[in-house]
């Protein structure tokens, strides 16, 4: 193995460690990572839905959902291949207001996506001021390439579980693994414990 | 957004395969399509590299790299086979 | 790492003196993995270059803005250094004498790089087989070769094609679009030729090329592509 002189690559080295999970690295850039082509979206027939261990299921067309109490919120996210981002700043519902009033006995949210992605979650992992379905990213409309018009943002876990092009979440009993996990990543993917691959 | 084709994959491939892959011949198991791995859709980056049929879309094959290991899905493709083109 | 070659403000050509090199066919290219001091890596393919016949091992690298690894070996790699590869690499998108029929070399920007292997592996080995290279490139600055390119241009058995997408210079005779049906039923091979055709470069313009070339009635196996871009982390 060759140290190549001089090289760093794009990180930045001057951020605080306690803010960077084990075997991370701070970019500044916003890497573009897809499993697939980017879905285009038409908003007048685009919905959230919320459907499975739910007496009916509850829809929100992108209007309806644009009416609802929105937060700006500035998280730091990782991605499970190695690089992190601070300080980022989305803006988006709560899955806590989604949520409101919904009666279930589920533990489990499989979540789906244009495209076809998918991933899963505890329900308590989107709950309690934890997730948001985020529209806009640094003030601006959240741009297709970053899964507008709009994506799941769950900052605590791996980047991977905050979907990006999100039609919904289904309440289940059952923790069913989504596109990643099926592929051998880690079913629940928390950075601070490095649980990058099933088994770690 | 950009999607690469087959060729970017060659290294990862022959790392996977043991053997130089982008002239065999892959068919799709969601449309029965078939060609040189070489022109199946690469998405590259993510947490696996994902290879997808040119012409239906469906994910052919999945790369993931654990522990310095290569692991190969290919539950998208009927059949891989070298031919002689 | 012999020697480093300003193409154009943003490309660089990397001459290296390979170790344990058994040689490779034109088209093919290397696996580049950069290491840094606390064991960092990232790693990024490049097409060689070079023809077979050279003994040295040449590199053409455009720097994209946000790269991880393309900034590094266009603006700070330094004659003496060394660079860590793979290869070669890949056995799709490569020529070699014993391919039968014309050549058709259609290269979008950056993607004229395994293509120029080919032409220069061609010349090597005094080649008969007729060669026809269409190449599209923003601006003439952005010419990668351009003098190579110029000198081809006067050579018998290579017909060379520029097209110039963004800016001409003034008193240019090229074309002056992207490439289209109609540009490519000028300059390139017809279908009855049967030529063997070779597509390099952005998804965009490969998918352009490779469409246009079939709607003119071109076959689809005839025609080898290779897609540059990006790469994501």
């Amino acid at each position: 193995m060759t140290v190549s002189r001089g090289f760093r690559g794009r990180r930045q080295v001057d951020a605080d460690p306690a803010r960077v999970p084990p075997g991370q690295y701070v970019t500044r850039g916003f890497p573009v990572l897809s499993a697939g082509p980017t879905p285009s979206a038409r908003l007048p027939e685009w919905t959230f839905t919320i459907r499975g261990q739910i007496d009916q299921p509850v829809s929100w067309t992108w209007d309806e959902l644009r009416a609802l109490p929105s937060e700006t919120v500035t998280v730091d996210i990782h991605c499970v291949t190695k690089w992190s981002k601070l300080d980022t700043s989305w803006t988006g519902v709560s899955l806590d207001t989604l949520l409101d009033g919904v009666q279930t006995s589920a533990e489990y949210v499989y979540v789906f996506c244009d495209g076809g992605y998918t991933t899963n979650l505890p329900l308590e992992d989107i709950t309690g001021g934890k997730a948001w379905i985020a529209y806009e990213y640094e003030g601006a409309p959240l741009e297709p390439e970053h899964g507008g018009p709009a994506r799941l943002l769950v900052p605590h876990l791996y980047f991977w579980k905050s979907a990006k092009w999100v039609r919904g979440i289904e309440l289940r009993n059952d923790d069913e693994p989504g596109f990643w996990e099926r592929y051998g990543y880690h079913n629940y993917g928390d950075p601070w414990k490095e649980q990058r691959y099933a088994g770690d | 957004m950009d999607a690469l084709d087959g060729n970017a994959i060659a290294g990862t491939l022959v790392e996977a395969f043991g053997s130089e892959m982008t002239t065999a011949v892959a068919t799709c198991a969601t449309c029965g399509a078939s060609r040189y791995l070489a022109e199946y859709v690469v998405y590259l980056g993510g947490p696996g590299v994902v290879v997808r049929c040119r012409d239906c879309q469906a994910v052919a094959m999945v790369l993931v790299e654990v522990a310095g290991r290569i692991c190969v899905d290919a539950m998208g493709l009927f059949a891989i086979h070298r031919d002689s083109p | 790492m012999v020697d480093l070659v300003a193409e154009t403000p943003r490309v660089r050509s990397i001459v290296l003196d390979p170790l344990d090199w058994s040689g490779h066919q034109s088209g093919q290219h290397v696996d580049v993995r950069l290491t840094a001091e606390d064991g960092y890596q990232a790693q990024r393919s490049y097409s060689i270059a070079s023809e077979p016949e050279d003994q040295q091992l040449t590199l053409t690298v455009e720097r994209l803005d946000d790269g991880e690894v393309s900034p590094y070996l266009v603006d700070e790699l330094r004659i003496g250094d060394q660079v860590e590869l793979r290869g070669p690499i890949g056995g799709y998108f490569v020529w070699d004498s014993a391919m039968e029929g014309p050549i058709q070399l259609v290269a979008g920007g950056s993607g004229v790089v395994p293509l120029r292997s080919m032409v220069r592996h061609h010349e090597a080995i005094g080649s008969t087989t007729p060669i026809r290279l269409l190449y599209s490139a923003r601006s003439l600055p952005d010419l990668i070769y351009r003098d190579e390119i110029m000198r081809l241009a006067a050579r018998d058995g290579i017909d060379v094609s520029v097209t110039l997408t963004r800016e001409q210079p003034e008193g240019w005779h090229g074309y002056g679009r992207r490439i289209d049906q109609s540009l490519l039923d000028d300059v390139s091979w017809s279908p009855s030729d049967r030529p063997l055709v070779y597509i390099c470069g952005p998804n965009g313009f490969v998918e352009a090329a490779a469409s246009s070339l079939v709607a003119l009635g071109h076959q689809a196996d005839r025609i080898r592509t290779e897609r540059f871009g990006p790469s994501g982390s």
